[in-house]
């Protein structure tokens, strides 16, 4: 591929463009280096993320490589010394007239009602370049107009110009090969398959490259104009930091298109962030703080309702909550849930809130479904970049990227299929990389560490079946080999939690055996080892470079070691390590928590141990809620306070990298919603400390003073698409305790493995209508010789029983899954796995029952 | 209407052809798709030959036979060859049977009549290059040669000419597998039949930057050979390649098969001496296509498949060889001859072939998918009555810009010759017979 990056590095093959010399980068193509170079070459089907097709024929151009000018597509060809490329020829003049006047030939100009009018590339090259009346007096080519390809996606066949885009796209970067070229001659055209849509969770790209109006999205057909559109460049609030365009009309947000970061996204989006602007639009969304009252709507501590009030109301009994803890139960008894959504300022000034005004350090952004922070800012960080390295190896030690990291996915497969990386799969359960990975390594669920040891080449010790962790120890040994064959390159492990349904020390246990062979390989002068981790929730790394995490404090740094500065603004620090999510809720439901604030936190929903949360939310005396949209949790608040939505507030965003990125408002906030920032300046303010902050940019400037993994960071560079990477971390990772070795299947039972799937029951997913229907039907999945055993056809509903509790669900046969393991996602809208999970355990065993 | 003089009545030359019999030499013998016949007439020695020699002298042979090759470019198959990066493997052989341009039917009767033949051309090929895979992909219509081939391949594999240690030699093993095209004049293009034998879509690559021969099936080195010029294979091994050379013209030598069609008394297949026979012999001699019917003249003949431009009266002299064929603005393709005699609606032959081009067309490039279909409905337009003055220029301006310049060798806008190929109908019929169509056009 021609990334620009690589561009910059190798200048050096001398061409003629238009009569001015220009020197273009080795194998670049003509038409990518005329654009370096300002002159523009009219094309459709040519995309700089995509392979070549050469099919629209509008740039051909007159490329002279010493055997004279000759018409070639310059999407093809490659730059030689001395090439002699004009793109002004009366020849190219003639042949782009040509093929604009064929391209509108059954092309049905109906500009006027089409969505693409104003932004479509063909309407701009026929005013620039067409000859404003057409020869063809014969009729057009009709198809029946727009036809569903999936839920989200219209084509319009009448409109195409079989560029090849949208169905190279499919095939090629998201291989979903589910569009494709049908007949022939001048009938041919895009389609799907016979009674199978185009279900790709990335759809919505097609209809962003789509250079005509053929392919419109179903959330923003006839909604706006182009030309009335505003637009910003912001981060989407994902781990991934996918950079966008926000585009909105008389503030609303209408549509985020992708934006193309090198770094990051490629100009992708997941269709899953790309349509959820819908939920920031939904009816659903809290306009203004809430407190107890009565079926009335009159305020009243004790009332079974929650009514609408005031800010000033909220604030204050909120305010008033927590001082009566600190006063009764010392700061220990407030504690702070959440947070991973908001931007890196709204963050850091809730951090210093609960740090240095109420000392608490009980606060955590994750719910126990992610890593501790220290693992987190303590293993070397890689880049997205570093990890698809050519030749280089990628270790899945990670949930499916596909599922739930959905951009990541279209880097990675790209890396995998064009770049020659190789992929290790460390996983309990294969993934929607699987058909591209070098090496398989579905372990039994919650030994990933034994597999581990075996891989970094330690100790091989297969039990009675030739297993290791339950893969065959001979693919252990291939893998072994497969990765130190290939260590002069850089190793990049993928670290997230595989399964739900085993405690993160299993997985880390892993990642330390991997970062202990990390480090001998850069003794022995070898690029060594990095971890690119993988959480859930949007500006997760944000949370823990802020300090939202028990025992640490903004800028990477422990507790224990504050710098001088910070303690300084911040005046005083808490005294004793707080509590992480588990420990904060066990605490709660000890009645030792007075005040739970939960920040965009869903507990109830969220937590791996629901009757856990569901008890310590009954237990504490106040809940306070800050959101966006109302869920479960929030029903069981005292005290909600309407938050801002990220595209109606400015803002930073650190992705899995580090990569910190600018946000930014275009919309005002909902009705009197406000920014987490904001509520936390009050709340301080309430509490008798005054922050000084008029905007998030002020606390970004106190963030740089104070933070020292952040005091290089330029202003400049975060204005930049790319941001600015974070890397320094005073965090050591000690490496994790010793795993216990797990206890062994009855062979009646199955051990389950649960993890997210793109599609569930987020607030925000169901909250945007488009959205809210494609969650998979829940699937209790099976390798197919234990299905075949319950002797029941496929999607047979089947008791599920754990030591836990029991639940009714659909069961089918599934390659993906080993042998003796069963696997049920986590987030599915109407069933909850989580009444199965065991928690006193590393493993959960389940049986099924037939009825 | 154009009048052409009666065509002369003396009889062309004398010639035996009997003699000159290379690949069609079995074409009499009911049985001769079999085995034991094909053993009979001394089949299967070209390839035992070949074993006993190296394979580097084996493609010396081939070179020194200058054989071009018979799908329609005329490359010489001994130069193509040895197009192959080195060090790159494996290699494939792609044996292209997706005969279908209009008024060919050669390869059609070449595996019908004597699959073992090439069966016997494809080993050698491969046991001269080291290649251990060879497929023969054969045009979707053509059942019979489908049969017949699958039939003579399971014969081969079990008398050990094809599979594991062929004729029992010890390091030449070659599995050849069969695939049926789905019906698409467009394979004809090796890029696409590539294409279409990966399981894709059928639409060709672009060339350069990558022949098949450096990057080719799978993304490996591939050559892909016409049928006719892989059944050359067997007698020019077995007689040795200066004798193949020393046959026909200087610049076309062995024998070329050409299929003639049309208004002639006799349309059939021929094998006749390459380079030295005339247009004049193979349409008029009894021997071959018998002449036109009676009392009528000669209007114009395609010389080389629908393709070609339209040759005429004063062509008929030329020999049937390369280079002469292609300085008179022409080129043989892929060896049919069509006949139109005075009878000939010219407006109609010219929209029945552009018909063809638009319907073939594979849609991926603009100028060949929308330019052939309009070309096609400009002339339905015209044959219907409804033609307008302006559109015989317009037709010539559409032509122009799927081929700039409306030149012989063509230029193109698109990225294989489909597109020019329906252009030169038009090309030809308005240059020769403009009048016909103003007659439809007042």
């Amino acid at each position: 591929m021609n990334a620009p990056e690589s561009l910059a590095t190798e200048v050096g093959i001398n061409i003629t463009i238009n009569g001015e010399p220009f020197a273009a980068a080795e194998g670049e193509l003509v038409i990518a280096a005329a654009e370096r170079a300002g002159v523009y070459i009219p094309h459709f089907c040519y995309h700089p993320r995509m392979s070549s097709v050469g099919m629209c024929r509008m740039c051909i151009v007159d490329i002279d490589t010493g055997r004279g000018p000759a018409l070639q597509p310059s999407c093809m060809v490659p730059v030689s010394e001395n090439m002699v490329v004009d793109t002004t020829s009366p020849q190219t003049k003639k042949a782009q007239d040509g093929v604009l006047e064929f391209l509108l030939l059954n092309h049905p100009l109906d500009c006027p009602v089409c969505d693409k009018g104003g932004e479509c590339p063909l309407q701009d090259q026929t005013m620039a370049y067409g000859p404003g009346e057409s020869r063809f007096v014969e009729e057009k080519r009709h198809y029946e107009k727009p036809i569903a390809v999936n839920d989200l996606v219209f084509l319009d066949r009448e409109r195409c110009i079989l560029c090849d885009r949208c169905t190279r796209f499919a095939d090629e970067v998201a291989g979903d090969r589910l569009i494709t070229f049908q007949d022939r001659g001048d009938q041919t055209q895009v389609n799907t398959f016979p009674h199978l849509p185009f279900s790709s969770y990335f759809s919505g790209n097609t209809v962003q490259i789509c250079p005509v109006g053929a392919l419109t999205a179903k959330p923003y057909r006839f909604k706006a104009r182009p030309w009335d559109l505003s637009e910003v460049e912001s981060t989407y609030p994902n781990p991934m930091g996918d950079r966008v365009v926000v585009q909105a009309s008389r503030d609303q947000v209408l549509r985020y298109q992708g934006a193309d970061s090198d770094a990051v996204n490629w100009g992708w989006l997941a269709d899953k962030d790309r349509f959820s602007f819908e939920a920031n639009v939904s009816e659903m969304r809290l306009g203004a703080p809430l407190v107890r009252g009565t079926p009335l709507g009159v305020p009243d501590a004790a009332g079974t309702e929650l009514v609408q009030t005031t800010w000033h109301t909220a604030l204050t009994q909120a305010a008033d909550a927590i001082s009566a803890a600190i006063d009764a139960h010392g700061p220990a008894s407030v504690a702070v849930l959440g947070g991973a959504q908001l931007p890196n300022e709204d963050q850091y000034a809730w951090a210093r809130l609960a740090k240095a005004v109420i000392g608490t350090d009980n606060t955590d952004a994750q719910l126990h479904d992610g890593l501790p922070a220290e693992a987190v800012l303590g293993l070397p960080r890689a880049t997205i970049n570093q990890a698809c390295t050519p030749g280089g190896t990628v270790i899945l030690l990670a949930p499916d990227p596909k599922e739930q990291h959905g951009t990541l996915y279209l880097r990675l497969r790209h890396a995998l299929t064009k770049d020659d990386v190789q992929l290790i799969e460390l996983t309990p359960t294969a993934s929607g990389l699987s058909h591209l990975a070098a090496h398989r390594l579905h372990h039994r669920p919650a030994e990933a560490h034994a597999v581990a040891v075996a891989l970094v080449g330690g100790e091989m010790a297969p039990d009675g079946n030739g297993c290791i962790g339950g893969v065959l120890a001979d693919d252990v040994a291939a893998a072994a080999a497969s990765l130190a064959a290939r260590a002069d390159r850089p190793i990049t492990v993928i670290l997230g939690r595989p399964s739900l349904a085993e405690p993160a020390s299993c997985t880390l246990a892993a990642a330390s055996e991997l970062a202990q062979f990390g480090k001998l390989l850069e003794a022995g002068g070898r690029p060594g080892l990095a971890f690119l981790p993988l959480l859930h929730r949007g500006n997760v790394f944000g949370a823990l470079d802020m300090g939202l995490a028990p025992r640490l404090l903004p800028g990477r740094v422990g507790l224990a070691n504050p710098n001088p500065a910070l303690r300084k603004v911040w005046g005083s620090l808490p005294q004793t390590p707080g509590l992480d999510a588990h420990g904060i809720l066990s605490a709660a439901a000890n009645g030792q928590i007075q005040v739970l604030i939960l920040l965009g936190a869903d507990p109830l929903s969220d937590m791996v141990n629901r009757e856990l949360a569901m008890k310590a939310l009954d237990a504490v005396p106040t809940v306070i809620a800050s959101d966006t949209l109302p869920n479960s949790s929030t029903a069981k608040a005292d005290i909600v306070f309407a938050a801002a939505a990220f595209t109606e507030r400015d803002g930073t965003h650190t992705n899995a990298e580090g990569r910190v990125t600018r946000q930014r408002q275009i919309v005002t906030p909902n009705a009197t919603a406000r920014p987490d920032w904001a509520i936390a300046s009050e709340l301080a303010g309430q509490l008798g400390c005054d922050f000084g902050y008029t905007s998030p940019q002020d606390i970004w400037a106190e963030v740089c003073h104070l933070a020292p993994s952040h005091q290089h960071l330029q202003a400049a560079q975060l204005d930049s698409r790319d941001g600015a990477l974070v890397i320094e971390s005073s965090i050591d990772f000690a490496g994790s305790e010793q795993v216990e070795p797990t206890p062994s299947v009855d062979s009646y039972s199955l051990r389950l493995v649960s993890t997210r799937q793109m599609y569930g029951k987020a607030t925000i997913t169901q909250n945007a209508p488009s959205l809210a229907g494609l969650a998979r039907p829940a699937t209790l999945l099976l390798n197919g010789s234990d299905f075949q055993r319950l002797g029941v056809a496929q999607r047979t509903v089947v008791r599920v029983i754990s030591n836990t509790g029991e639940l009714d669900v659909p069961v089918s046969s599934s390659a993906d899954v080993p042998r003796g393991t069963a696997a049920l996602a986590y987030n599915h809208p109407d069933v909850d796995v989580r009444a199965l999970l065991n928690h006193q355990e590393a493993v959960t065993d389940i049986r099924i029952l037939t009825k | 209407m154009t009048t052409v003089a009666p065509a002369p009545q003396d009889p062309p030359q004398d010639i035996q052809p009997e003699d000159l019999q290379i690949v069609t030499s079995r074409f009499h013998n009911p049985q001769g798709h079999t085995l034991a016949a094909y053993i009979q007439s001394g089949g299967y020695s070209g390839l035992q030959r070949a074993l006993e020699m190296a394979p580097a002298k084996v493609h010396d042979e081939v070179r020194a036979a200058s054989l071009l090759g018979r799908g329609g470019a005329g490359f010489p198959a001994g130069v193509k060859w040895g197009f192959c990066p080195p060090q790159v493997w494996p290699r494939y052989l792609v044996v292209n049977g997706d005969e279908s341009e209009p008024g060919t039917y050669k390869d059609r009767l070449l595996m019908e009549r004597d699959p073992h033949q090439l069966i016997e051309g494809c080993m050698i090929a491969c046991y001269a290059l080291g290649l251990s895979q060879c497929f023969l992909y054969v045009r979707g219509e053509m059942a019979h040669a489908q049969e017949r081939l699958a039939a003579a391949l399971n014969e081969a594999y079990e008398a050990g000419y094809v599979g594991a240690n062929v004729c029992g030699s010890k390091h030449f093993s070659v599995d050849i597998t069969l695939h049926w095209g789905a019906g698409a004049y467009i394979v004809g293009e090796e890029t696409a039949l590539i294409e279409s034998l990966e399981g894709n879509r059928g639409m060709p690559r672009l060339k350069p930057p990558f022949f098949p021969a450096a990057i080719g099936l799978y993304g490996k080195p591939t050559i892909v050979n016409n049928v006719e010029t892989l059944s050359n294979l067997p007698w020019i091994i077995a007689n040795g390649g200066e004798a193949f050379a020393a046959m026909g013209a200087e610049s076309s030598t062995g024998t070329r098969v050409f299929a003639v069609s049309g208004h002639v008394v006799n349309p059939g297949v021929f094998e006749v001496p390459f380079g030295t026979t005339t247009f004049r012999d193979i349409i008029f001699s009894s021997r071959y296509g018998g002449g036109l019917r009676p009392d009528r003249s000669l209007k114009a003949f395609i010389p080389g498949g629908a393709s070609a431009p339209w040759f005429y009266e004063e062509h008929l002299d030329l020999h049937l060889e390369k280079t002469a064929v292609d300085k008179a603005g022409s080129m043989l393709g892929s060896g049919a001859i069509v006949v139109m005699d005075d009878t000939t609606n010219i407006v109609a032959a010219c929209h029945n072939l552009v018909r063809f081009f638009a319907r073939e067309s594979c849609g991926k490039c603009t100028p060949c998918r929308e330019g052939t279909s309009w070309l096609e409905k400009i002339l339905s337009r015209i044959l219907a009555g409804q033609g307008r003055p302006q559109d015989l220029d317009l037709l010539l301006d559409v032509c122009d810009n799927i081929s700039p310049g409306i030149k012989w060798p063509p230029r193109q806008t698109t990225i294989c010759p489909l597109g020019p190929s329906a252009v030169s109908p038009i090309a030809s019929a308005l240059q020769r017979f403009r009048s016909e169509f103003e007659a439809y056009t007042p």
